[in-house]
């Protein structure tokens, strides 16, 4: 780490300002000052069961409107369960059970009577492997989510389409193939596909579940760098299991980790300036410095 | 260790060696054997086709009716037209029950309802085709009192539904759960999730399904006996008998004139080519679609 550029987080950035090669950690506010920015989701002592099996207990976080948020931890201790429970994914699992209230924009997501898919339309989601639909081509992948919420204008579904591919860094690269299949791209450019169509549908969040562990490191500095860009319109969760890529991107981290229950816990959440340099847990500093995990 | 030793050592490793060698010879050996007797029948069947099929070809046997019984010349244009009737009615009939409970079991179906239909069709795809014929006799023919094209049509949806049905629900199951997971990410209900992602995922796969159970049923003769009869006449009158080419291999392959038996080898020579064309073309034009990623 040779060269710590320091940033203030409401400063807007330009796209190309973002991309450096260099390690660089945001100067995010003191852990006190957290507030100044406003609320996206609000969790509160969420804890999420597979059948018997708790996966995490207890979590409660803010996560703040209009930036990047990262979950580190090692392996199993339930970061991706947990941000599944920010978009209603959580239940597709078999006996799958969720407690405890998750508030977005002050209503509570869990409520009786709350349509799941309403809650997926505004809570996008990036998932690991990059997974555009096979039987579309690259607008109608882009164009799926419009669809499903009923936008019929072809003028208004193209005017989208090109506007979520140039927001996901892809449309210069698209451009002339529009019709071909997204199935056809470089697993980089469908990941960015992938982007393109969770944010065309204007999500507030956009949920990311290890959105670069099946990537290259060329296709990884690129989801990195727009997402530094598409956090001044979106909030921006993501997991992932590379502590540098959290430095890298996000202005917040939470690092949780197994408990002697079996199920995840909340060790530390703070700036990720903070938490990288500063730790205030023995565990977080002995994950970041490669002790364990 | 002497040089004695690692002599011997040498020569057990060298023994070892000889038999893996051996033994990888004669399993090698077994299963270009087996391959063997799958594959001879196949290709016997086909040069017999081609062998005993090929005379009796000719314009007229797909443009004239047939003469009657004992003047020679004459067509199998009836039989044809009557297949294809009765076969496009079992496909009108068939698929869209087949589709639906394939889909019904792999969506709907993890549960005693989709276990005790799932039943049903193992059942169903295990009854003798005379049988159906029999039991659509009973049901059709007999309160009707007259054999139909529609009794016919209806035996060989009978036989059609268990296999497009079973092939569905696999070709749905085979759709990677991460699609269904970016639809729902998307906002999209189960519904949509199943009708506009997962159904045409699985579309490629299903139109095999559907060209296997076509190719099983435009052969079946047995359940047509006594449906749709056969008729020496033409007729596209689905409430009256009708001709198929099986009955008519049948009639002509047991009866007693030459040109008869030389007329039933070009109709089968024919039947084969129809579903091989129709294969291979559904083949060629979903080929790149029909593996599902994974």
């Amino acid at each position: 780490m040779t060269d710590v550029q320091t940033r203030q987080p409401n400063e807007a950035e330009s796209f190309s300002g973002a991309i450096s090669m260099q390690v660089s950690i945001p100067q995010a506010p003191p852990s006190d000052q957290t507030a100044e920015k406003p609320i996206a989701i609000s969790a509160r002592n969420v804890s999420a069961w597979y059948g018997a099996k708790m996966a995490i207990s207890g979590i409660s976080m803010d996560i703040h409107k209009n930036s990047v948020t990262a979950l580190i931890g090692p392996s199993g201790c339930g970061k991706s369960t947990y941000i599944r429970c920010f978009n209603r994914m959580h239940e597709f699992a078999p006996n799958a059970r969720v407690e405890g209230t998750i508030l977005v924009d002050g209503a509570d997501i869990y409520e009786a009577g709350v349509d799941p898919a309403r809650v997926r339309q505004r809570i996008g989601m990036v998932f690991q492997k990059p997974n555009p639909f096979p039987t579309m081509s690259i607008a109608e992948n882009v164009a799926a989510g419009l669809r499903f919420m009923g936008v019929r204008s072809k003028s208004e579904i193209g005017d989208r389409v090109e506007a979520s591919l140039k927001a996901a860094a892809l449309w210069d690269e698209v451009k002339d193939d529009l019709k071909k299949p997204g199935i056809a791209l470089s697993g980089g450019q469908q990941q960015r596909l992938c982007i393109a169509r969770t944010i065309a549908v204007e999500p507030e969040v956009v949920l990311m579940d290890e959105p670069c562990s099946a990537l290259d490191p060329v296709a990884t500095l690129k989801i990195e760098d727009l997402m530094r860009g598409l956090a001044e319109r979106y909030t921006i969760v993501i997991v992932t299991h590379n502590m540098q890529q959290a430095a890298r991107v996000s202005d917040y981290t939470a690092f949780l980790l197994m408990g002697d229950d079996g199920a995840g816990h909340l060790v530390e959440y703070r700036p990720t300036a903070d938490i990288f340099t500063n730790p205030r847990e023995k565990r977080t500093e002995d994950y970041i410095t490669g002790r364990f995990g | 260790m002497s040089t004695f030793q690692q002599s011997l050592i040498l020569a057990r490793t060298e023994r070892l060696y000889r038999r893996r060698k051996l033994m990888n010879r004669v399993m090698t050996g077994a299963m270009i054997v087996a391959v063997g007797f799958a594959i001879v029948p196949l290709f016997l069947i086909l040069f017999y086709l081609l062998k005993e099929g090929l005379p009796g070809l000719s314009i007229d046997l797909f443009t004239e009716d047939p003469n009657r019984p004992g003047r020679a010349g004459g067509g199998v244009h009836n039989a044809l037209v009557g297949s294809g009737i009765m076969v496009g009615l079992a496909l009108l009939i068939g698929v869209p029950v087949a589709i639906g409970t394939g889909v019904f079991l792999s969506e709907f179906g993890q549960n005693r309802a989709g276990a005790f239909v799932r039943f049903i069709i193992e059942v169903m795809a295990g009854i003798p085709s005379i049988t159906i014929g029999l039991f659509v006799y009973g049901l059709v023919v007999v309160n009707q009192g007259h054999f139909s094209a529609l009794a016919g049509a209806l035996a060989l949806a009978i036989i059609l539904v268990p296999i497009v049905a079973r092939i569905s629900e696999e070709m749905m199951l085979l759709v990677p759960r991460s699609l269904r997971e970016a639809s729902y990410a998307l906002g999209a209900p189960r519904w949509k999730t199943v009708l506009q992602i997962v159904f045409p995922t699985a579309l490629p796969g299903i139109i095999t399904g559907v060209m296997l159970g076509l190719s099983r049923i435009a052969g079946e003769a047995a359940p047509l006996l006594f449906t749709s009869l056969g008729n020496q006449f033409y007729s596209t009158d689905v409430t009256a008998p009708i001709d198929s080419l099986p009955t008519r291999i049948f009639t002509y392959a047991t009866g007693p004139y030459d040109y008869w038996h030389e007329q039933a080898w070009a109709m089968s020579f024919i039947l084969v080519g129809i579903i091989l064309i129709v294969s291979l073309s559904v083949r060629t034009l979903f080929g790149s679609r029909v593996t599902v990623r994974q």
